[in-house]
């Protein structure tokens, strides 16, 4: 063979070679976490382990539309994950156990579903032991309906109920707030001398004065990021994903249980008094932190931290009450 | 304008003559090619930021239809990778003259498949499925290897470039346009071929291979064909191949009389306006349907799609043409006039990617420097923003090509019409039609 032929056949197999090997190499050197509709697959991988006090890094690429990622219960600034892009995060985690990460953009009607684990694995310095929460230590059935038997005619005002707050009976406890429904202390304000709409007037009031305006703006806050999309912006269980919730609701509602279903697939309307005065503080944590078994509500509990959930019930409260002129 | 005979310049004839440069060429081209295949079966599904979609279905397009056919015709074959590793393992050698009996079987490519019937359906099977081929990475990584497989398998089995010649589906079209572009392959004395003893050019001798593209030169009488591949200036023995510079559209003075090409006009044409009107109007029921293949849309889509390219567009032709008087059957005053469909042709897919082109370059950059998505930033421009490009130009632009196009088809009807003595109205009319269609669907 001349050795013009081997040198080009030494030349093409070294540059085949090199344009197979190199990518190859390089990117089996890449890992990265690929975000995905949940209906795709989600997060991939979902499960990530980390060691306490050790930073992680984390390159996180979108393979579809643009999601976001954050921690759960974690103080930290939400990313961007976008398509085709690549995003770096450092995390450093200073308590073991299991965190959950989620996406952060509405990406889809099974946004809530994107979610994956951090494990981090060490050992505690400051161990701190699990607290149960209040719906469960009250025992309160979360899945049974808690309609109020009555409601007001008028929005009720916290700034008319201010007015009234001489009347208050002393023994208004923050648990008591936490564990009784509206109508519930509607109820106990009968033995008053006040008309109905005062009473309703001085429960506005009082959850008015068991929040603050800072509890108010946090609430209204995470409410807009995680809950708007079905519960809509306003309360009215209208958001951009109810038509798309109602579909997938009919679709299964023709192999499952038939209206039932649909019904699940409905998000609550925080507008609606008979509803939402017939609930208490304690009842709506188990809602959040638990998650509506059977319906689209996912659990929080793993991604809210506790005041967070009080910040957001509180805010939820507000559709109902009238706080401010 | 007379013809600027280029190999003159000792400069291009050596360049042309030698396979040192063409082999690097070649080098680059098929590293290219097969990093491209990886990106897009390694790299990100997203389709605008992983090099096989961006540099495949924008850059080289743009490339290829904005420059590479109107000007230098089959230039695009003459670098093309497809082809190499198919060519080198049937010669058994890169550089190595042939050996006296062949390595592999060598088979004449049946008389039945020698035309571009096959093209033009490998065409148009990637056209009816392109809406999912130009935005996934991972199908565009499969259709390079397969494309570049079928290339190597059809040389182990037939003589010479049987891929390029009869099945590439982008090889019909670029030989159609070819005919337009302002280069040619030509013999410069046709008494010397015919006194050529042998026919290297063809047959291949010591000092080259037989025309890979199973073309005599002696006979060259248009582009399309002419793979510019350059062997047979290796293997002239008389110094009487020239590459010529020659005004546009020189070959179409003397109009096809083939159904395959004038078919291949009306493929060309009618899927620059179905993909007009798909890919950039603003049906998104026509997009859907196209993206969703398999579907029932998507059926009823592929036969629009095939009615208006197998039936309207030429159904409309032929009625024009009907009542022309011309002792020539209809078929052959079919054929005959389509080629004045070429240039017209060739401007619509200028138009309509300008349109797509301008409004994605952009992604080259990020892609250049990120290529499989993997947050790399080789050149800096990783984050370059997406950002249509010269917007302001583009209908005017779009505007000028259709124009152009019209009048340029125009004036070939009117040859082509002349040459088989019929009157051209009728096909200027029809591309009259079909311009303001296209005008309609762009703007």
């Amino acid at each position: 063979m001349k050795r013009s032929e081997l040198l080009s056949r030494i030349l093409i197999t070294v540059a085949i070679v090199g344009a197979v090997g190199a990518p190859l190499l390089l990117w089996s050197r890449t890992p990265l976490i690929h975000a995905q509709m949940a209906e795709n697959g989600g997060w991939s991988p979902d499960v990530i382990q980390a060691e306490v006090g050790k930073p992680i890094h984390l390159k996180l690429t979108s393979d579809d539309v643009m999601h976001g990622f954050a921690v759960g219960q974690m103080d930290m600034e939400a990313v961007d994950v976008e398509p085709g892009k690549v995003t770096d995060i450092t995390l450093t985690f200073d308590k073991p156990g299991m965190y959950t990460f989620y996406c952060t953009r509405w990406c889809g009607l099974n946004h809530w579903r994107m979610r994956g684990t951090i494990e981090v694995s060490g050992s505690p310095s400051d161990p701190e032991p699990a607290s149960i929460p209040l719906y469960v230590s009250l025992n309160l059935d979360v899945d049974t309906p808690h309609d109020a038997s009555s409601i007001p005619i008028d929005q009720p005002s916290a700034i008319r109920g201010k007015e009234l707050a001489a009347e208050l009976p002393a023994d208004l406890s923050v648990e008591y707030y936490l564990s009784h429904s509206p109508y519930q202390v509607f109820e106990d304000l009968s033995n008053t001398s006040l008309t109905d709409s005062k009473r309703w007037d001085m429960v506005a009031y009082i959850w008015q004065s068991n929040t603050t305006k800072e509890s108010l703006a946090n609430g209204k806050q995470l409410y807009a990021q995680n809950c708007a999309a079905c519960h809509g912006e306003n309360g009215a269980g209208n958001g951009v994903f109810v038509d798309d919730l109602k579909a997938a609701g009919d679709s299964s509602a023709q192999t499952m249980a038939g209206a039932q279903d649909m019904q699940m697939q409905t998000p609550a309307n925080f507008t609606d008094p008979t509803r939402m005065l017939g609930g208490s503080p304690a009842l709506l944590q188990g809602k959040i932190l638990r998650g509506g078994m059977g319906t689209g509500m996912p659990m929080w509990g793993s991604i809210f931290t506790k005041e967070q959930i009080w910040n957001l019930i509180a805010y939820i409260y507000s559709f109902q009450f009238q706080y401010r002129n | 304008m007379a013809k600027i005979e280029l190999t003159r310049s000792p400069l291009i004839k050596n360049v042309m003559k030698s396979r040192y440069p063409q082999l690097a060429v070649f080098i680059v081209m098929l590293v290219g090619y097969i990093f491209a295949i990886l990106a897009g079966l390694i790299g990100t599904p997203v389709g605008s930021h992983n090099f096989s979609i961006v540099f495949v279905w924008i850059a080289w397009w743009a490339v290829l239809i904005l420059v590479a056919v109107p000007f230098f015709g089959r230039g695009w074959c003459a670098v093309c990778p497809i082809p190499l590793p198919g060519e080198w393992l049937q010669r058994g050698a890169v550089l190595s003259p042939p050996e006296k009996r062949p390595k592999w079987l060598n088979l004449r490519v049946p008389k039945m498949f020698r035309n571009i019937w096959l093209q033009n359906i490998s065409f148009l099977l990637l056209a009816l499925f392109s809406s999912v081929l130009l935005t996934t990475p991972n199908i565009t990584g499969i259709v390079l290897t397969a494309m570049l497989f079928a290339a190597i398998g059809l040389s182990t089995i037939f003589e010479r470039r049987a891929f390029c010649r009869y099945l590439c589906p982008v090889g019909g079209f670029i030989g159609l346009y070819s005919q337009v572009a302002p280069i040619e392959l030509r013999i410069k004395d046709k008494q010397i071929c015919v006194k050529c003893e042998g026919k290297p050019c063809y047959n291949g001798s010591q000092a080259g291979y037989g025309c890979p593209w199973d073309v005599f030169p002696g006979g060259l009488a248009k582009n399309t064909y002419c793979g510019l591949c350059m062997e047979c200036i290796r293997t002239c023995p008389h110094d009487n191949i020239a590459i010529n510079l020659r005004s546009f559209s020189a070959d179409l003075a003397r109009p096809s009389t083939r159904m395959d090409e004038a078919f291949k006009a009306f493929i060309m044409l009618g899927s620059a306006m179905i993909y007009a009107g798909v890919l950039l109007g603003p049906w998104g029921v026509f997009k859907d349907a196209a993206y969703n293949v398999g579907t029932s849309a998507w059926f009823v889509y592929a036969i629009i799609f095939l009615s208006i390219i197998f039936v309207i567009l030429p159904g409309f032709f032929t009625l024009g043409i009907l009542r022309t008087k011309s002792a020539l059957p209809l078929k052959q005053r079919f054929a005959s006039l389509a080629t004045a469909l070429i240039p017209l042709g060739l401007m619509f897919w200028v138009a309509f990617s300008l349109s797509f082109v301008l409004t994605n370059a952009s992604y080259i950059l990020a892609a250049l420097s990120d290529p499989l998505g993997l947050g790399w930033n080789l050149f800096g421009t990783a984050n370059a923003t997406w950002q249509p490009m010269l917007t302001s130009i583009l209908a005017p632009a779009q505007t000028l090509a259709l124009v152009g196009g019209l009048i340029w088809s125009a004036r070939t009807a009117q040859k082509a019409a002349d040459e088989v003595k019929i009157s051209s109205i009728p096909v200027i009319v029809y591309c009259l039609i079909v311009t303001s269609v296209m005008l309609w669907l762009l703007l």
